[in-house]
């Protein structure tokens, strides 16, 4: 039995000795590499570019502009397609373009022999501009005669919804209301492996991209759109990948390299970006601003949330809207009793686009929840802890946007096994001699919930193929995409759990090739060991019916009393008693001249249910009022994400996360010109992401549920762990100081105002 | 373009060979195969391109192939051995720590030099902190790294 244990990950040893090969780590001869002309300006038209001395330089041999590509809008972002034309991304760039909406915008490109040539001539390159008024408050781009990003308008999208009862009704019934503005910063992913994708020809017919992609089956029906070539002469394959976060949810080269290659003859042609160009040129997370207003009754019982959020989705839609509609609706199973009406609002803006990041919304909702929600409590005269007992959700409530009882809700236990691990009740006698003078010490908690997937908003579907090798191993492919989170892992050991088949025995094979890989949309939306796992249970079922037909086929044992243990088929009651080998019996499959044949396992299932998943965040805090300073002693996050796969992996998950959000409440956040658009900070010196020195011990628990809708009682991980640490932090400092911050992240600059406003300094 | 003659020792082996003067170490090194020698900002930020150089962790992107010559040179493929994993990147992979992997080669040379240095002493997660200060890790958190470095040097 597999499942459960903390197995070693099926791909440890090859990267911890460095044989995992990544995109950059495939040469082909001949190799030419790309690099674009970037704009220099945050918004306006391309007059005039000059080309000349660029082209003139040995070793360059193209240079395209916006005029030499194809007029075919698409859209980047990484969603299946949608049969429901609302649910599409805006279709709204070029492979390159005249009109630049962000400083770094795609002008032209050019190909040379060399990298450092591509480079060197890409800044040869001389682009005069017709500038347009920079766009980047609410205020000003919404202004009546402000420029138009887009021809549709700088309205990306507007929604708003209502739930749990009548609003005013609500709001009449509750005898504590308070209201506040808060706001998040624009932030980055940083994985640490670059955008990277090459693209070449074995023939006429077919183009071929290898790519760091979260998302190979998607990217290649992206590919096939911008390019209007059929996609089924597209082939895009995924080695390993050197983390994604969401921002390889995207295909931010991937269309490029193709392109590339159709023009140069075949020829293989690379696209890899530099770090700079990552962190402002790629993708980032949406930065928001709000309002919030929530109400409780005299006994702290929660009556309504109403949220209105600003989404900046920068200069080109990406997933755009959608960010703030997941946001929106995820965050809705955590008080799911109170009345919830949440409006939004996604605008373009002059500055770096914003795409899929782990979370997708939801961290910047739920700051806005959670901060209200502590704001009440205080109002209230609860504590935060208890007010959040008494509010959130349990098992049985019903999910207020799709009517259905929420089968498995672990919050509340969440929350009481945090309360004891950071001892919540003593440090909270302790502290309260410990808020004043310079060193202060407070305590924060926040809740989150969140999806297993994207539907019924999307489609969500899975596929995986098992072959009985001649050896009575196994060999899985799933469309699934290993990113680093795991998936493969837990993949084999649920393939192990339900066939009996011995971990060991099974191999999943890592690289994605849209060839031969079965489909699936790909690594987001924490759907993979949830959606992908009931494909993987499915398949493994046939799989062992199939090898045990067989063996009863030749030994005359009958199925009922016979099954798979380990690497042998053995008696159900007698299990010390083979009947015979797994190896034997795959010889005998694929050799004996009369019977038999290859024994093999296809699954293509799509899900239809969503799980929500639960969790909290305790933090224990010194704020150094002086230097502005925050200091974690202890932080916990607990997770409801069902029953456990793998605890090591989850546990690294979990961590992974934390320190992201912890990145994002303290240090993190891409500094951008209000006048000009001009990125400050797009190298990871002055981008302030958490180093080994930044962070604190990071320690987490689990409170498994066992979710009936999953295969394996599982429900999603991956992204969650970032949603809580934030406005949990928030809270601590409010409480360790009495300053109320409403902003991340909660640099020394920003506390240092907070600090001056409440007259704590 | 003006190339130079170096010989070095890599992995325990000899190597002579001509190199371009403006050729990072980097570069020298992922030409030569040795791909566990990644690229993730080519300017000394994060790490993940760490080859040890006498024994001490370096940026091989910032240090010169020129001034390899006559010096040791470490990458993670040369510490295991005949299928045999070396202690750090056994305890790497026990401890949780590799997950995407693009900072593993990098992380495990800098942890392979302070195991070295410090062996048999007194540590604690402040001082592992501050000499794996240079390596950057966007997906664990460093928690898991921490515990790798620490079980390495319980061992030692
Ligand atoms: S690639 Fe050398 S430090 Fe980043
Ligand atoms: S494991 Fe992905 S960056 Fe460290």
């Amino acid at each position: 039995m597999a499942v459960g244990k903390s197995v070693e990950r099926l791909d440890a040893v090859a990267k911890a000795t460095g044989r995992a090969r990544y995109t950059e780590d495939f040469t082909l001869s001949g190799m030419k590499h790309a690099v674009y002309v970037r704009s220099t300006i945050a918004h306006g038209i391309v007059t005039g570019i000059n080309t000349e001395k660029a082209g003139a330089l040995p070793g360059v041999r193209a240079i395209f502009t916006y005029e030499d590509v194809p007029d075919i809008r698409f859209s980047t972002a990484g969603h299946p397609y949608s049969d429901d034309p609302s649910h599409r991304d805006p279709y709204d760039r070029h492979l390159l373009t005249k009109h630049v909406r962000f400083e770094g915008d795609e002008i032209a490109i050019v190909v040379a022999d060399s990298e450092l040539i591509a480079r060197k001539a890409a800044k040869l390159v001389e682009v005069t501009y017709d500038e347009l008024a920079v766009l980047n408050t609410p205020e000003n781009i919404l202004a009546e005669n402000a420029p138009q990003i887009h021809p549709e308008g700088n309205l990306t999208g507007e929604h708003e919804f209502s739930v749990g009862g009548d609003m005013s009704e609500a709001v009449k019934a509750s005898a504590h209301l308070t209201e506040s503005s808060y706001k998040t910063a624009m932030v980055q992913h940083c994985h640490l492996e670059n955008q990277i994708a090459y693209g070449y020809m074995d023939d006429n017919d077919n183009i071929v991209v290898v790519s760091s992609t979260q998302i190979p089956h998607i990217a290649r029906r992206i590919i096939s759109e911008a390019l209007s070539f059929p996609i089924g002469r597209i082939k895009v394959i995924k080695p390993y990948i050197g983390g994604g976060f969401g921002a390889k949810q995207d295909v931010v080269v991937e269309p490029m390299a193709a392109w590339l290659t159709l023009k140069m003859d075949g020829a293989p042609v690379q696209v890899n970006l530099t770090r700079e160009e990552s962190l402002s040129c790629s993708r980032t997370r949406h930065p928001f601003i709000g309002h919030a207003k929530g109400g409780a009754d005299k006994d702290g019982t929660l009556r309504f949330l109403d949220l209105d959020a600003v989404s900046l989705t920068g200069a080109y839609a990406s997933h755009g809207h959608a960010i703030a509609q997941a946001g929106g609706a995820k965050a809705c199973t955590m008080y799911p009793r109170a009345v919830i009406r949440y409006h939004a609002r996604t605008l373009y803006s002059n500055m770096p686009t914003a795409g899929a990041m782990r979370g997708y919304g939801t961290p910047q909702v739920v700051f806005f929840v959670e901060n209200i929600i502590e704001e009440l409590a205080r109002k209230s005269g609860t504590d935060p802890l208890e007010f959040r007992l008494k509010n959130v959700g349990i098992t049985g409530d019903i999910n207020p946007l799709n009517n259905k009882p929420i089968l498995t809700h672990g919050l509340k236990e969440c929350l009481e096994k945090g309360r004891e691990l950071i001892k919540w009740d003593e440090k909270q006698k302790l502290y309260k001699n410990k808020k004043s003078g310079n060193i202060r010490s407070g305590l924060g908690v926040a809740c989150f919930s969140y999806a297993s997937g994207t539907y019924p908003v999307l489609v969500e579907g899975a596929s995986v193929r098992m072959v009985l090798n001649q050896d009575g191993s196994v060999h899985i492919q799933a469309g699934a995409t290993e990113i680093g989170q795991g998936s493969d892992t837990v993949f084999a050991q649920m393939t192990s759990e339900t066939t009996g088949i011995s971990f060991e025995k099974v191999k999943v094979i890592s690289t994605q090739d849209t060839d031969f890989s079965p489909f699936d949309t790909g690594a987001y939306a924490s759907r993979q060991t949830y959606v992908g796992g009931q494909a993987v249970y499915k398949a493994a079922v046939e799989l062992k019916e199939k090898i045990l037909k067989y063996a009863e086929l030749i030994t005359g044992q009958t199925i009922d009393r016979i099954i798979i243990a380990g690497d042998k088929v053995v008696l159900k009651e007698k299990p010390e008693v083979t009947v015979i080998t797994m190896r034997d019996l795959a010889v005998d499959a694929y050799y004996h001249k009369d019977r038999g044949g290859q024994i093999t396992a296809e699954v293509s299932y799509k899900t239809r249910t969503n799980a929500p998943s639960f969790g909290c965040t305790f933090v224990d805090i010194d704020v150094d009022v002086k230097l502005c300073k925050v200091y974690i002693k202890e932080i916990y996050n607990i997770h409801d994400a069902g029953k456990i796969i793998n605890p090591l992996l989850a546990e690294g998950q979990v961590h992974g996360g934390m320190s992201m959000s912890i990145g994002a409440a303290l240090s993190e956040e891409l500094l951008i010109d209000d006048k000009t658009g001009r990125v400050y900070n797009n190298n990871l010196l002055d981008y302030k992401l958490p180093t080994i020195m930044d962070m604190p011990d990071l320690k987490c628990a689990f409170v498994e549920t066992d979710e009936p809708t999953a295969s394996y009682g599982n429900k999603s991980l991956g992204e969650p762990p970032v949603i809580s640490p934030a406005p949990a932090l928030r809270n601590a400092v409010w409480d360790a100081t009495g300053a109320k911050p409403d902003e991340i992240p909660m640099s020394p600059k920003y506390l240092f105002k907070v600090f001056k406003k409440s007259g704590i300094i | 373009m003006i190339t130079r003659e170096i010989s070095f020792i890599l992995n325990g082996s000899e190597m002579c060979i001509d190199v371009d003067v403006r050729m990072s170490l980097l570069d020298v090194l992922r030409n030569e195969g040795f791909n566990s020698i990644k690229q993730g900002c080519g300017v000394g930020e994060c790490g993940a391109c760490t080859a040890l150089v006498d024994g001490v962790p370096y940026d091989t992107c910032v240090y010169l192939a020129v001034w390899a010559d006559g010096k040791e040179i470490r990458t993670v493929e040369g510490e295991s051995r005949n299928g045999e994993l070396s202690k750090v990147q056994r305890a790497y992979i026990d401890a949780g720590a590799v997950q995407c992997g693009y900072c593993t080669p990098g992380f495990i040379m800098t942890t392979t030099a302070f195991v070295e240095k410090h062996k048999g002493k007194d540590i604690d997660r402040e001082l592992i902190r501050k000499e794996h200060a240079g390596n950057l890790c966007r997906c664990t958190g460093y928690e898991m790294i921490i515990c790798a470095v620490e079980s390495c040097m319980k061992d030692s």
